[in-house]
Protein backbone atom coordinates (compact mmCIF):
# COMPACT_ATOMS: atom_id res chain seq x y z
CA UNK A 1 0.00 0.00 0.00
CA UNK A 2 1.23 3.27 -0.61
CA UNK A 3 1.52 5.94 2.17
CA UNK A 4 1.65 9.24 0.61
CA UNK A 5 1.46 10.97 3.94
CA UNK A 6 5.60 9.98 4.47
CA UNK A 7 6.33 11.54 1.01
CA UNK A 8 5.68 15.43 1.62
CA UNK A 9 2.97 17.54 3.67
CA UNK A 10 -0.63 17.14 2.05
CA UNK A 11 -0.99 20.83 0.74
CA UNK A 12 2.16 20.09 -1.33
CA UNK A 13 1.44 16.77 -2.07
CA UNK A 14 -2.03 17.43 -3.30
CA UNK A 15 -0.45 19.74 -6.07
CA UNK A 16 -2.42 20.72 -8.85
CA UNK A 17 -1.95 17.56 -10.89
CA UNK A 18 -2.03 15.00 -7.65
CA UNK A 19 -5.03 17.27 -7.39
CA UNK A 20 -7.09 16.28 -10.35
CA UNK A 21 -5.68 12.65 -10.90
CA UNK A 22 -6.74 11.88 -7.42
CA UNK A 23 -10.35 13.49 -8.13
CA UNK A 24 -10.71 11.74 -11.86
CA UNK A 25 -9.38 8.43 -10.70
CA UNK A 26 -12.78 5.75 -10.81
CA UNK A 27 -11.38 3.49 -7.94
CA UNK A 28 -10.89 6.09 -6.00
CA UNK A 29 -14.01 7.42 -6.37
CA UNK A 30 -15.67 4.25 -5.46
CA UNK A 31 -13.80 3.60 -2.86
CA UNK A 32 -14.24 7.00 -1.19
CA UNK A 33 -17.97 6.80 -2.06
CA UNK A 34 -18.10 2.97 -0.49
CA UNK A 35 -16.26 4.76 2.45
CA UNK A 36 -18.29 7.66 2.71
CA UNK A 37 -21.70 5.44 2.62
CA UNK A 38 -20.56 3.25 5.37
CA UNK A 39 -19.04 6.22 7.61
CA UNK A 40 -22.59 7.47 7.35
CA UNK A 41 -24.23 4.33 8.09
CA UNK A 42 -21.85 4.65 11.11
CA UNK A 43 -22.75 8.04 12.10
CA UNK A 44 -26.13 7.16 12.63
CA UNK A 45 -28.27 10.03 11.82
CA UNK A 46 -31.96 10.35 12.20
CA UNK A 47 -33.48 9.18 9.27
CA UNK A 48 -35.23 11.53 6.55
CA UNK A 49 -33.50 14.25 8.47
CA UNK A 50 -30.98 16.93 6.50
CA UNK A 51 -27.87 17.72 9.45
CA UNK A 52 -25.78 20.07 9.58
CA UNK A 53 -22.24 17.86 9.24
CA UNK A 54 -18.68 18.45 8.28
CA UNK A 55 -16.24 17.31 6.42
CA UNK A 56 -13.17 17.19 8.11
CA UNK A 57 -10.40 16.99 4.88
CA UNK A 58 -13.22 16.89 2.16
CA UNK A 59 -10.51 17.38 -0.62
CA UNK A 60 -11.75 17.53 -3.76
CA UNK A 61 -15.61 16.90 -2.54
CA UNK A 62 -15.92 13.23 -3.61
CA UNK A 63 -17.13 12.52 0.23
CA UNK A 64 -19.23 16.02 0.09
CA UNK A 65 -21.28 14.55 -3.10
CA UNK A 66 -22.49 11.65 -0.97
CA UNK A 67 -23.58 13.86 1.81
CA UNK A 68 -25.52 16.57 -0.90
CA UNK A 69 -27.06 13.13 -2.70
CA UNK A 70 -28.18 12.11 1.00
CA UNK A 71 -29.79 15.84 1.40
CA UNK A 72 -27.50 16.95 4.36
CA UNK A 73 -26.15 20.72 4.62
CA UNK A 74 -22.49 20.06 4.94
CA UNK A 75 -18.74 22.42 5.47
CA UNK A 76 -15.67 21.29 4.51
CA UNK A 77 -12.14 21.55 5.61
CA UNK A 78 -9.12 20.63 3.79
CA UNK A 79 -5.58 21.98 3.90
CA UNK A 80 -4.75 21.44 0.48
CA UNK A 81 -5.83 24.57 -2.13
CA UNK A 82 -5.62 22.61 -5.50
CA UNK A 83 -7.83 20.04 -3.88
CA UNK A 84 -10.53 22.80 -2.49
CA UNK A 85 -10.18 24.25 -6.37
CA UNK A 86 -10.75 20.90 -7.76
CA UNK A 87 -14.09 21.26 -5.11
CA UNK A 88 -15.31 24.34 -6.46
CA UNK A 89 -14.57 23.16 -10.54
CA UNK A 90 -17.10 20.36 -9.50
CA UNK A 91 -19.52 22.73 -7.66
CA UNK A 92 -20.03 20.68 -5.14
CA UNK A 93 -22.77 22.02 -2.45
CA UNK A 94 -20.99 22.61 0.89
CA UNK A 95 -19.18 25.57 2.21
CA UNK A 96 -15.50 25.33 1.95
CA UNK A 97 -12.88 26.28 4.19
CA UNK A 98 -9.05 26.20 3.88
CA UNK A 99 -7.84 24.96 7.27
CA UNK A 100 -5.00 23.01 9.06
CA UNK A 101 -7.17 20.72 11.71
CA UNK A 102 -3.87 20.47 13.57
CA UNK A 103 -4.82 24.38 14.43
CA UNK A 104 -8.03 23.27 16.11
CA UNK A 105 -11.72 24.99 14.51
CA UNK A 106 -13.20 27.74 15.45
CA UNK A 107 -16.99 26.89 15.07
CA UNK A 108 -19.20 27.82 18.11
CA UNK A 109 -20.32 25.20 20.36
CA UNK A 110 -22.93 22.64 19.35
CA UNK A 111 -22.74 23.40 16.04
CA UNK A 112 -22.55 20.16 14.08
CA UNK A 113 -24.77 17.35 14.28
CA UNK A 114 -21.72 14.87 13.34
CA UNK A 115 -18.66 14.96 11.50
CA UNK A 116 -17.07 12.52 8.64
CA UNK A 117 -13.38 12.16 7.75
CA UNK A 118 -12.33 10.17 5.12
CA UNK A 119 -8.56 8.71 4.78
CA UNK A 120 -7.50 11.67 6.94
CA UNK A 121 -6.18 11.15 10.27
CA UNK A 122 -2.87 9.64 9.98
CA UNK A 123 -1.88 12.99 8.06
CA UNK A 124 -1.85 14.85 11.57
CA UNK A 125 0.56 11.90 12.61
CA UNK A 126 3.06 13.19 10.64
CA UNK A 127 5.27 16.67 12.09
CA UNK A 128 5.64 18.23 8.93
CA UNK A 129 7.42 21.28 9.63
CA UNK A 130 10.14 21.36 13.46
CA UNK A 131 7.36 23.33 15.31
CA UNK A 132 4.60 20.49 14.69
CA UNK A 133 3.82 18.10 17.73
CA UNK A 134 1.89 15.46 16.59
CA UNK A 135 0.24 14.76 20.03
CA UNK A 136 -0.34 18.40 20.48
CA UNK A 137 -1.90 19.32 16.88
CA UNK A 138 -4.11 15.64 17.76
CA UNK A 139 -5.05 17.09 21.08
CA UNK A 140 -6.31 20.51 20.03
CA UNK A 141 -7.83 18.95 16.95
CA UNK A 142 -9.81 16.40 19.16
CA UNK A 143 -10.67 19.08 22.02
CA UNK A 144 -12.00 22.04 19.42
CA UNK A 145 -13.81 19.43 17.51
CA UNK A 146 -15.54 18.14 20.50
CA UNK A 147 -16.76 21.71 21.51
CA UNK A 148 -18.30 21.80 18.53
CA UNK A 149 -20.17 18.98 18.30
CA UNK A 150 -24.18 18.98 19.33
CA UNK A 151 -24.69 16.78 22.30
CA UNK A 152 -25.85 13.63 21.55
CA UNK A 153 -23.64 13.02 18.40
CA UNK A 154 -21.18 11.35 16.92
CA UNK A 155 -18.16 11.83 14.18
CA UNK A 156 -16.70 9.06 12.06
CA UNK A 157 -12.98 8.54 10.51
CA UNK A 158 -11.90 6.34 8.32
CA UNK A 159 -8.34 6.02 8.46
CA UNK A 160 -5.08 4.31 7.72
CA UNK A 161 -2.60 3.50 10.31
CA UNK A 162 0.54 2.00 9.77
CA UNK A 163 1.44 0.87 13.61
CA UNK A 164 -1.04 -0.15 16.39
CA UNK A 165 0.82 2.77 18.08
CA UNK A 166 -0.40 5.38 15.83
CA UNK A 167 -4.23 3.44 16.75
CA UNK A 168 -3.79 3.81 20.36
CA UNK A 169 -1.90 7.26 20.01
CA UNK A 170 -5.05 8.64 18.28
CA UNK A 171 -7.96 6.86 20.33
CA UNK A 172 -5.92 8.31 23.71
CA UNK A 173 -5.75 11.49 22.25
CA UNK A 174 -9.55 11.18 21.23
CA UNK A 175 -10.71 9.94 24.68
CA UNK A 176 -8.92 12.56 26.86
CA UNK A 177 -10.76 14.73 24.64
CA UNK A 178 -13.54 14.02 26.17
CA UNK A 179 -15.03 11.47 23.20
CA UNK A 180 -16.29 7.81 23.54
CA UNK A 181 -16.58 4.91 21.31
CA UNK A 182 -14.00 3.18 19.84
CA UNK A 183 -12.38 1.52 16.95
CA UNK A 184 -14.39 -0.55 14.28
CA UNK A 185 -12.78 -2.77 11.74
CA UNK A 186 -14.33 -3.90 8.17
CA UNK A 187 -13.30 -6.61 7.13
CA UNK A 188 -10.82 -7.67 9.20
CA UNK A 189 -9.15 -10.78 7.96
CA UNK A 190 -9.16 -9.34 4.35
CA UNK A 191 -6.00 -7.57 3.17
CA UNK A 192 -7.25 -5.22 0.73
CA UNK A 193 -10.81 -5.05 1.95
CA UNK A 194 -9.85 -3.90 5.33
CA UNK A 195 -11.00 -0.65 6.56
CA UNK A 196 -10.36 1.07 10.12
CA UNK A 197 -12.82 3.02 11.71
CA UNK A 198 -12.98 5.46 14.48
CA UNK A 199 -16.37 5.98 15.95
CA UNK A 200 -16.19 8.51 18.91
CA UNK A 201 -19.55 9.72 20.48
CA UNK A 202 -19.94 12.85 22.39
CA UNK A 203 -22.40 12.84 25.46
CA UNK A 204 -24.97 10.49 26.28
CA UNK A 205 -26.02 8.35 22.86
CA UNK A 206 -29.92 6.65 22.49
CA UNK A 207 -29.75 3.49 24.26
CA UNK A 208 -30.32 1.36 21.57
CA UNK A 209 -27.17 2.62 20.05
CA UNK A 210 -24.66 3.06 22.85
CA UNK A 211 -22.32 0.32 21.95
CA UNK A 212 -19.84 0.66 19.38
CA UNK A 213 -21.32 -0.72 16.15
CA UNK A 214 -20.12 -3.65 14.95
CA UNK A 215 -17.60 -4.31 12.07
CA UNK A 216 -18.46 -5.46 8.64
CA UNK A 217 -17.41 -9.53 7.78
CA UNK A 218 -16.99 -11.57 4.71
CA UNK A 219 -19.58 -14.41 4.91
CA UNK A 220 -18.36 -17.57 5.87
CA UNK A 221 -15.78 -15.67 8.41
CA UNK A 222 -14.95 -15.85 12.04
CA UNK A 223 -17.25 -13.08 13.91
CA UNK A 224 -15.26 -10.10 15.02
CA UNK A 225 -15.17 -10.75 18.85
CA UNK A 226 -14.01 -14.74 18.75
CA UNK A 227 -11.39 -13.43 16.76
CA UNK A 228 -10.24 -10.93 18.61
CA UNK A 229 -10.04 -12.85 21.64
CA UNK A 230 -8.42 -16.12 19.59
CA UNK A 231 -5.64 -13.08 18.95
CA UNK A 232 -5.46 -11.44 22.20
CA UNK A 233 -4.62 -15.35 23.61
CA UNK A 234 -1.71 -15.67 20.98
CA UNK A 235 -0.79 -12.39 21.58
CA UNK A 236 -0.80 -13.33 25.49
CA UNK A 237 1.28 -16.90 24.72
CA UNK A 238 3.67 -15.37 23.11
CA UNK A 239 4.53 -13.08 25.70
CA UNK A 240 4.94 -16.31 27.57
CA UNK A 241 7.17 -17.80 25.39
CA UNK A 242 9.28 -15.08 25.48
CA UNK A 243 9.20 -14.52 29.14
CA UNK A 244 9.96 -18.69 29.20
CA UNK A 245 12.63 -18.32 26.70
CA UNK A 246 14.56 -15.15 28.75
CA UNK A 247 14.57 -17.16 31.76
CA UNK A 248 15.94 -20.41 30.20
CA UNK A 249 18.94 -18.15 28.55
CA UNK A 250 19.21 -16.75 32.27
CA UNK A 251 19.40 -20.21 33.36
CA UNK A 252 22.27 -22.06 31.62
CA UNK A 253 24.66 -20.68 28.57
CA UNK A 254 23.81 -22.41 25.78
CA UNK A 255 21.77 -25.13 28.05
CA UNK A 256 19.01 -24.70 26.93
CA UNK A 257 18.67 -27.56 24.48
CA UNK A 258 21.49 -29.80 26.12
CA UNK A 259 20.12 -28.68 30.14
CA UNK A 260 17.73 -31.50 30.37
CA UNK A 261 14.53 -29.70 30.63
CA UNK A 262 13.08 -29.29 27.11
CA UNK A 263 13.44 -32.37 24.71
CA UNK A 264 14.68 -31.06 21.27
CA UNK A 265 11.57 -32.18 19.54
CA UNK A 266 9.53 -30.04 21.73
CA UNK A 267 11.58 -27.60 21.70
CA UNK A 268 12.17 -27.42 17.49
CA UNK A 269 8.15 -27.39 17.75
CA UNK A 270 7.79 -24.58 20.18
CA UNK A 271 10.30 -22.20 18.09
CA UNK A 272 8.02 -23.57 14.75
CA UNK A 273 4.85 -22.52 16.23
CA UNK A 274 6.32 -19.13 17.53
CA UNK A 275 7.28 -18.55 13.62
CA UNK A 276 3.84 -19.31 12.59
CA UNK A 277 2.00 -17.53 14.75
CA UNK A 278 4.26 -14.82 13.82
CA UNK A 279 3.09 -15.40 10.39
CA UNK A 280 6.67 -15.86 9.05
CA UNK A 281 6.71 -18.08 5.90
CA UNK A 282 7.60 -20.94 4.66
CA UNK A 283 8.09 -23.13 8.23
CA UNK A 284 7.90 -26.33 7.38
CA UNK A 285 5.14 -28.72 8.48
CA UNK A 286 5.01 -31.12 11.61
CA UNK A 287 5.40 -34.58 10.79
CA UNK A 288 6.71 -37.61 12.38
CA UNK A 289 10.19 -36.56 11.05
CA UNK A 290 10.53 -33.56 12.91
CA UNK A 291 13.67 -33.12 15.04
CA UNK A 292 15.32 -36.47 13.98
CA UNK A 293 18.54 -36.75 12.90
CA UNK A 294 19.48 -37.77 9.77
CA UNK A 295 20.55 -41.29 8.86
CA UNK A 296 24.66 -41.50 8.23
CA UNK A 297 24.66 -41.91 4.76
CA UNK A 298 27.41 -43.39 2.73
CA UNK B 1 -18.97 30.50 -1.15
CA UNK B 2 -19.24 31.02 2.50
CA UNK B 3 -22.74 31.12 3.19
CA UNK B 4 -24.10 32.96 6.66
CA UNK B 5 -25.32 29.85 7.88
CA UNK B 6 -21.58 28.89 8.47
CA UNK B 7 -20.60 32.16 8.94
CA UNK B 8 -23.13 32.46 11.85
CA UNK B 9 -21.30 29.05 13.06
CA UNK B 10 -17.68 30.83 12.77
CA UNK B 11 -15.88 32.66 15.77
CA UNK B 12 -11.86 33.11 15.91
CA UNK B 13 -9.70 30.54 17.07
CA UNK B 14 -6.49 32.92 17.17
CA UNK B 15 -4.76 31.72 20.55
CA UNK B 16 -5.94 33.87 23.63
CA UNK B 17 -8.85 35.09 21.56
CA UNK B 18 -11.84 34.54 24.01
CA UNK B 19 -13.54 38.16 23.87
CA UNK B 20 -15.37 39.42 20.83
CA UNK B 21 -14.11 36.46 18.85
CA UNK B 22 -17.67 36.10 17.00
CA UNK B 23 -18.98 37.45 14.76
CA UNK B 24 -16.30 38.00 12.29
CA UNK B 25 -16.84 41.30 10.41
CA UNK B 26 -17.03 41.40 6.99
CA UNK B 27 -15.58 43.97 4.45
CA UNK B 28 -14.25 44.44 1.03
CA UNK B 29 -17.08 41.99 0.02
CA UNK B 30 -18.31 40.64 -3.19
CA UNK B 31 -21.57 39.20 -2.71
CA UNK B 32 -23.46 36.19 -5.15
CA UNK B 33 -26.99 34.96 -4.80
CA UNK B 34 -27.41 31.32 -5.87
CA UNK B 35 -31.07 29.94 -5.56
CA UNK B 36 -30.96 26.60 -3.73
CA UNK B 37 -34.02 24.44 -3.06
CA UNK B 38 -35.70 25.39 0.17
CA UNK B 39 -36.29 23.09 3.06
CA UNK B 40 -37.54 24.59 5.92
CA UNK B 41 -38.17 21.97 8.45
CA UNK B 42 -33.62 21.79 8.21
CA UNK B 43 -34.47 25.50 8.72
CA UNK B 44 -36.54 25.55 11.59
CA UNK B 45 -34.79 22.80 13.25
CA UNK B 46 -31.43 25.00 12.84
CA UNK B 47 -33.40 27.58 14.64
CA UNK B 48 -31.97 26.99 18.01
CA UNK B 49 -28.60 27.23 17.04
CA UNK B 50 -28.84 30.75 15.35
CA UNK B 51 -27.23 33.55 17.02
CA UNK B 52 -30.19 36.16 15.97
CA UNK B 53 -28.58 39.28 16.90
CA UNK B 54 -25.27 38.13 15.23
CA UNK B 55 -27.19 36.89 11.80
CA UNK B 56 -29.06 40.43 11.80
CA UNK B 57 -25.97 42.59 12.11
CA UNK B 58 -24.13 40.60 9.29
CA UNK B 59 -27.17 40.69 6.96
CA UNK B 60 -27.71 44.25 7.35
CA UNK B 61 -23.92 44.89 6.76
CA UNK B 62 -24.75 42.70 3.86
CA UNK B 63 -27.54 44.89 2.41
CA UNK B 64 -30.37 42.38 3.61
CA UNK B 65 -33.08 43.97 5.71
CA UNK B 66 -35.22 41.37 5.73
CA UNK B 67 -35.11 39.44 9.05
CA UNK B 68 -36.32 41.50 12.15
CA UNK B 69 -34.60 42.69 14.71
CA UNK B 70 -35.98 40.36 17.26
CA UNK B 71 -36.36 36.71 16.71
CA UNK B 72 -40.18 35.60 16.07
CA UNK B 73 -41.31 32.96 18.73
CA UNK B 74 -43.20 31.28 16.06
CA UNK B 75 -41.81 31.87 12.25
CA UNK B 76 -44.20 32.27 9.22
CA UNK B 77 -43.64 30.22 6.69
CA UNK B 78 -43.05 33.89 4.97
CA UNK B 79 -40.10 34.54 7.60
CA UNK B 80 -38.81 30.84 7.24
CA UNK B 81 -38.18 31.75 3.20
CA UNK B 82 -36.52 35.43 4.16
CA UNK B 83 -34.62 33.58 6.51
CA UNK B 84 -33.57 30.88 3.90
CA UNK B 85 -32.62 33.36 1.53
CA UNK B 86 -30.04 34.94 3.98
CA UNK B 87 -29.05 31.47 5.59
CA UNK B 88 -28.52 29.62 2.14
CA UNK B 89 -28.09 31.38 -0.86
CA UNK B 90 -26.68 34.57 0.00
CA UNK B 91 -22.39 33.59 -0.58
CA UNK B 92 -19.55 35.99 0.23
CA UNK B 93 -16.91 35.13 -3.37
CA UNK B 94 -14.34 37.83 -2.23
CA UNK B 95 -13.62 40.07 0.96
CA UNK B 96 -12.16 39.64 4.39
CA UNK B 97 -13.54 38.15 7.60
CA UNK B 98 -11.79 40.27 10.65
CA UNK B 99 -12.16 39.40 14.17
CA UNK B 100 -13.27 42.27 17.17
CA UNK B 101 -11.14 40.83 19.39
CA UNK B 102 -7.57 40.07 18.19
CA UNK B 103 -7.71 41.66 14.89
CA UNK B 104 -7.09 38.51 12.90
CA UNK B 105 -8.28 38.85 9.59
CA UNK B 106 -9.42 35.84 7.54
CA UNK B 107 -9.22 36.97 3.54
CA UNK B 108 -11.67 34.98 1.38
CA UNK B 109 -10.89 34.33 -2.04
CA UNK B 110 -12.52 32.69 -4.75
CA UNK B 111 -15.19 31.37 -2.00
CA UNK B 112 -12.82 29.95 0.02
CA UNK B 113 -12.35 31.61 3.32
CA UNK B 114 -7.95 31.35 4.67
CA UNK B 115 -8.08 29.88 8.15
CA UNK B 116 -4.63 29.23 8.61
CA UNK B 117 -2.96 30.53 11.51
CA UNK B 118 0.83 31.62 11.66
CA UNK B 119 2.42 29.42 14.31
CA UNK B 120 2.38 31.73 16.90
CA UNK B 121 -1.48 31.96 16.82
CA UNK B 122 -2.25 28.31 17.28
CA UNK B 123 -4.27 27.79 20.36
CA UNK B 124 -2.74 24.70 22.66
Amino acid sequence: MSRPEEISPPEIFYGDTEASKYTSNSRIQTIQAQMTERALELLALPPDESAFLLDIGCGSGLSGEILDEEGHVWVGVDIAPSMLEVALEREVEGDLFLHDIGQGFGFRPGTFDGAISISVLQWLLNADSTSHSPSARLTRFFTTLHASLRNPSRAVFQFYPSSDDQVTMITAAAQRAGFGGGIVVDYPNSKKARKMYLCLMVGQQQPDQSRIPQGLQHEGQVDNKRDKARKRDEIQNERRRRRDDKAGQKRGKGGKVKGGQVNPKEWILKKKDLYRTRGKEGVPRDSKYTARKRRVQF
Amino acid sequence: MVRLITHNMLACHVRNCNKDNFPLIFSEVELVIRETPENLDFIRRFLPKLDWTALVDTARSLGDTTLPDEQPVEMTDDQLRALHHVLMEMHVEEGNMTCRGCGHVYPISNGIPNMLLAEHEVGR
